[in-house]
């Protein structure tokens, strides 16, 4: 087999592997959610910092989310297994 | 310019200027409203630097080397604003709780930077390339179902792709950067 196309096709798979992390992002974002939406319902005057606090809590939640998904780019666009061969 | 505003533009430049004003008071503090001028200059830029592949352009933070210059920007602006009100001892803040947690605290003071810059980039790069992913698997579609080489399937559908990914998540991503840079500046002027 052509030691090329093997590193090409396991980067893919490597690169959707990656994109798992994901899960992670997604349940904390929607728990932060779930909770600024509760806690509007009990104090619906404090809307405004509480949106606020969310997307500050969402945006840091979401950061493993992009490292996997930098990981996923590098390997399908900026491949740096290929040049080792 | 005038002193009361007639102009429709002053007015909106007025309006933009007390809205940030108010946010920066609002997260900072009444003492750190100097940083309005810069995090407006921020948020301006990151919006209209998004917003521009709304005309078909590739858009400027879609690129590693902006975030990651507003990023380091906002690190030495930490720095800067912790030795300024502490002096040398904002640096006695990494021996924090003990001596020898010394290296895990470089690695966390240095990591904000760098996941700031990632997830801008990483947010309006991911629209990018599905936007680019889906105008391809149509233009392929209209080839296979109808057999033309004309892609109008191309046309309107990716329109609401874009609703989400250029409108929504570029003024998300320039308000949260711009959030991220007054927290954590707030915080080491402490």
């Amino acid at each position: 087999m052509d030691p090329k196309a093997f590193v090409l096709g396991m980067s893919a798979l490597g690169a959707g592997i990656a994109m798992v992390a994901g899960i992670g992002a997604g349940i904390g974002q929607g728990i932060a959610a779930g909770n600024a939406a509760s806690a509007v319902g009990r104090q619906p005057e404090a809307q405004g910092d509480i949106l606020k606090t969310l997307l500050v809590g969402a945006a840091v939640a979401e950061s493993t989310g992009i490292y996997s998904l930098i990981i996923a780019i590098l390997l399908l666009f900026a491949n740096p297994l290929i040049g080792l061969l | 310019m005038k002193k009361k505003p007639v102009e429709k533009k002053q007015i909106i430049a007025e309006k933009l200027v007390l809205m940030m004003d108010n946010l920066v008071s609002g997260t900072m503090g009444v003492k750190n409203i100097s940083y309005t001028p810069y995090i407006l200059t921020l948020f301006l830029s990151s919006i209209f630097g998004s917003l521009i592949s709304l005309i078909g352009l590739r858009s400027i933070t879609a690129d590693i080397n902006t975030t990651m210059t507003w990023s380091v920007i906002t690190f030495f602006m930490i720095q800067i604003a912790g030795v300024k009100s502490k002096g040398i001892k904002h640096y006695k803040g990494l021996m924090e709780p003990m001596a020898f947690m010394l290296p895990l605290n470089i690695v966390g003071e240095l990591s904000t930077p760098v996941s700031m810059g990632f997830r801008h980039f990483g947010n309006i790069m991911a629209g990018m390339v599905i936007t680019t992913l889906v105008y391809s698997g149509l233009s392929s579609l209209t080839t296979i179902i109808f057999s033309t080489s004309i892609p109008f399937l191309q046309v309107g559908i990716p329109a609401f792709l874009s609703l989400y990914f250029d409108l929504f998540s570029g003024l998300m991503q320039a308000f949260i950067f711009c959030m991220l840079t007054m927290v954590f500046v707030s915080k080491a002027s402490d």
